[in-house]
């Protein structure tokens, strides 16, 4: 069982993926972003160490203690710009 | 997916007068009507501006922007609202964003309007891109200006 995860704009851009569907390890959010800082510095600096992170799972605001589970959609992006 | 007829997010542009007309479209007890159009500048953090990209999450943008309508809807008295926003490449002075709102008395329409703009900025996961005259391009930082304007609300 998956969760997709998706990435948006810069993140997109920085982290050089759209989206990926990994194993439903992680008990939360936070657990997915440490495996993922493990990748390299763009993904520690973009999702570990970045204080204007902004996530969603479900397409809902969540947060790094948000639990996840299997046919979860979980999205990493920067803040919003739209209007 | 959730289909939500008051909102729309599209390429093409839209027309303010045909807006408008769907919003009063059988609510004869409309008194005021507020629309607020966003559009394209030319300039930007002091740089001229050449082309202008949206991106946005499908899926989560329909139910942010819903979520933001039914609430000004339960903090105001209104008949009817919508709103759009466009996404893919935008050129200066072109149309990005509508939200208009109608009600019976003005003053609902102009808080609920101004609601719902604040919010979008801060809620709705857009983001822009812009290409300046060099053919540089860059992501559009957040600004802290509409963070705070958002909180006025709460």
């Amino acid at each position: 069982m998956m969760v997709n995860v998706l990435y948006f704009a810069s993140f997109r851009e920085m982290l050089g993926k759209a989206d990926e569907q990994l194993p439903a390890t992680h008990g939360d959010v936070q657990s997915l972003i440490a495996e993922l800082a493990t990748r390299g510095d763009n993904w520690k600096q973009a999702l570990l160490d970045n204080q204007n992170l902004q996530i969603a799972v479900n397409h809902d605001v969540a947060s790094r203690d948000t639990r996840i589970q299997a046919g979860d959609e979980v999205a990493f992006f920067p803040p919003v710009t739209g209007g | 997916m959730a289909h939500f007829p008051h909102i729309k997010i599209q390429q093409e542009d839209f027309d303010l007068s045909t807006e408008i007309a769907r919003l009063r479209e059988g609510h004869a007890d409309i008194g005021a009507v507020v629309s607020f159009v966003g559009t394209v500048r030319d300039i930007n953090e002091g740089d001229d501006v050449a082309v202008l990209e949206l991106e946005h999450y499908p899926g989560m943008t329909e139910k942010a922007l819903e979520k933001i309508r039914l609430e000004a809807h339960e903090r105001w008295a209104l008949e009817s609202s919508v709103i759009i926003h466009r996404i893919g490449k935008m050129y200066p002075t072109d149309q990005i964003v509508l939200v208009a709102v109608s009600s019976r008395h003005r003053e609902n329409a102009f808080y609920a309007s101004h609601f719902i703009m604040d919010y979008l900025k801060t809620n709705a996961p857009f983001w822009k891109k812009e290409t300046l005259p060099n053919g540089e391009e860059r992501w559009v930082d957040a600004r802290l200006s509409d963070k705070d304007a958002e909180k006025r609300w709460k």
